[in-house]
Order: C-alpha cells, then sequence, then structure tokens
C-alpha cells in the first residue's frame, strides 16, 4: 500500500477531478459522434444528398 | 506540402483519421499510463514538497496543454481569416473544449497543490490569474460558437476573439519573471537548462508526451465529429427546401 503522507487528500482529489474532467471530455466527444453518424445515416437513407443532386441536374437542364 | 493540401479536403481528412485514430488512441493511453505507473513508483519524495510532488505530474502537462491548444486554435484562427479554410473552423471548434478542459485541470489541480504549500487555495498573482482569464476566454469562445447558428460567421467572430486573446499566453508564460508573484519560476525551459532532477524531469515529459498525444487523439475526434455535424446541417437544410420546393409545386 502507497503512503501518500498527510497531503494524500489533495493527490488523490487532483488526480480524480483530472480523470472526471478527461472522462467527460472522451465521452462528449465520442457520444457527439455516434449521434451525428446516425443522424447522417438516417438522411442519407432517404436520400437528402441525392435528390439534391437530381434536382440540381434538373434545373441545369431546364436552363439550358 | 502537395500532399498535406491534399489531406486538407474533409472527406480526404475523414478518411485519413479514421486510419490514425485507434493507433493514436493506443499510443496516448499506453504512454499515459505507463507514465503514471512509472511517476507513483519510481519517483521519490520532493525534499521540500513531499508526496504532493505527484501533483506535479498532472499540473504542469494540463497547464502545457492548455496554451499548446489556444496556440493551435490561433494557427487555425488564421486559417480562417487568411486563407477562408473550411478544415480551419472546424480545427478552432473541436480545440476549444479540450482547452478549457486542460485549463480547468491546471487550475484546480494547482489550487489543489497550493493549499498544502503554499497555506492558500488561491492568490491574485500574476501566473494565477492570467491562467484564470484564459479559462475565461475559453468559456466565451464555446458560448460564441453556440451563439451563432451559421458556422462560417461563427467561425470569424471566434477567429477575431482568440486572436485577441494571444497577449494573455505571452502573460502566462512571462508572468513568474516579470512580476514577484507566489507561483514558481520555470523549472524546465530554462535557457540554463531544467533546474529538475532528471529523476523527476524524465517521467514529467513522459507524461506530457503522452497528455499531447492524448490532446490531439481528442482533437481529431472532435474534428470528425464537427464534420459529419456540418454534414447534418447541409443536407438537413437541403432536405427542408426540397420539401417546401415539393410543397410549392403541388
Amino acid at each position: 500500500m502507497m503512503i501518500l503522507g498527510p497531503h494524500a487528500t489533495f493527490i488523490v482529489a487532483a488526480y480524480a477531478f483530472a480523470v472526471i474532467v478527461i472522462g467527460a471530455l472522451i465521452a462528449r466527444i465520442a457520444i457527439d459522434t455516434r449521434n451525428q453518424t446516425r443522424k447522417l445515416d438516417a438522411l442519407e437513407s432517404r436520400g437528402a444528398g441525392r435528390r439534391r443532386q437530381a434536382t440540381q441536374q434538373q434545373a441545369a437542364t431546364q436552363q439550358s | 506540402m502537395q500532399w498535406i493540401t491534399a489531406q486538407a479536403n474533409p472527406t480526404r481528412f475523414l478518411d485519413l483519421s479514421r486510419r490514425l485514430l485507434p493507433w493514436l488512441s493506443a499510443w496516448s493511453g499506453i504512454i499515459v499510463f505507463g507514465g503514471f505507473i512509472w511517476a507513483w513508483t519510481k519517483v521519490p519524495p520532493d525534499y521540500q514538497q513531499g508526496e504532493t510532488i505527484k501533483i506535479m505530474f498532472l499540473h504542469v502537462p494540463a497547464s502545457w496543454l492548455c496554451m499548446f491548444f489556444y496556440m493551435m486554435m490561433s494557427a487555425s484562427a488564421l486559417g480562417t481569416l487568411v486563407w477562408r479554410h473550411p478544415l480551419a473552423d472546424v480545427s478552432q471548434k473541436a480545440a476549444a473544449p479540450i482547452g478549457a478542459a486542460f485549463t480547468l485541470i491546471s487550475l484546480v489541480t494547482g489550487s489543489l497543490w497550493g493549499r498544502p504549500m503554499w497555506g492558500t487555495y488561491w492568490q491574485w498573482d500574476g501566473r494565477l490569474t492570467s491562467v484564470l482569464i484564459l479559462f475565461l476566454i475559453y468559456c466565451g469562445i464555446l458560448a460564441l460558437w453556440r451563439a451563432i447558428e451559421d458556422p462560417g460567421r461563427a467561425a470569424r467572430a471566434v477567429s477575431v476573439l482568440t486572436l485577441i486573446g494571444i497577449p494573455n499566453i505571452v502573460i502566462i508564460k512571462f508572468s513568474v519573471e516579470w512580476w514577484n508573484t507566489l507561483h514558481q519560476g520555470s523549472s524546465v525551459f530554462r535557457m540554463d537548462g531544467p533546474k529538475m532532477h532528471t529523476s523527476m524531469l524524465y517521467p514529467l515529459l513522459f507524461i506530457a508526451i503522452g497528455f499531447t498525444l492524448l490532446g490531439i487523439t481528442l482533437h481529431l475526434a472532435g474534428m470528425r465529429a464537427e464534420i459529419l455535424r456540418r454534414r447534418v446541417r447541409t443536407l438537413t437544410i437541403l432536405e427542408a427546401e426540397r420539401l417546401d420546393a415539393a410543397g410549392a409545386t403541388r
């Protein structure tokens, strides 16, 4: 068992705080990436991008 | 140079970062974990500060990184304002929460180290106050990103605010030399070499490398999430326009 001396509370609190903040940062980015990927998949499955391309092609044909 | 320019395309960036992230995550985890094992098992207690020296292995790398990410944001701000590069906007936005988190860690761990060593959690001296100002600037930048809906306009406003804050980084660096502060002077990056004993210096540098890799990993992952968010936004707008157009023709 490691002995941290009379200031053990301060040392443990500093490490616990850093672990919580870095853990929260990692979780935030992971959750955000997952949410955005799901939204993008849903939009692409509805053909949001492809229909835009088709509309653009149609507009170009009508103009010419 | 041509290769770097080619990678600056968002689609290529997504592909490259997808391949890099597992390696970066693994290496940053191994180095940080190994560094702390080294620091906790091999480094002797300091002759004055005792075991509280263990807080240094968190506090110092976090303090370096809070300035590192600010400088990265400043470089990206130039990329936004001068070259109008879309990845520069994305880089700025992804770096802000990471920089803010490391600044918070620096402030709190410094405070927890200060109480047993200085007898106080806080002192309004040059170094501590300038780091607090850095944290407030990060908070302002994060608020500004949320306040302006259009990402392009938000990026330009944030860029200006970021560049205005650069002198504060210079103040943080030299505050311990310019003013008589409670915070100790630099003991690693000095003209006459590090003042710290190698038994503490080497694990500190090792952990700092690990923290930097961790920060870069988080930054790349954050940039990926932001690129995806912008694609979602674009496709949502396109879908709404298409539905509007379909409704108008009926």
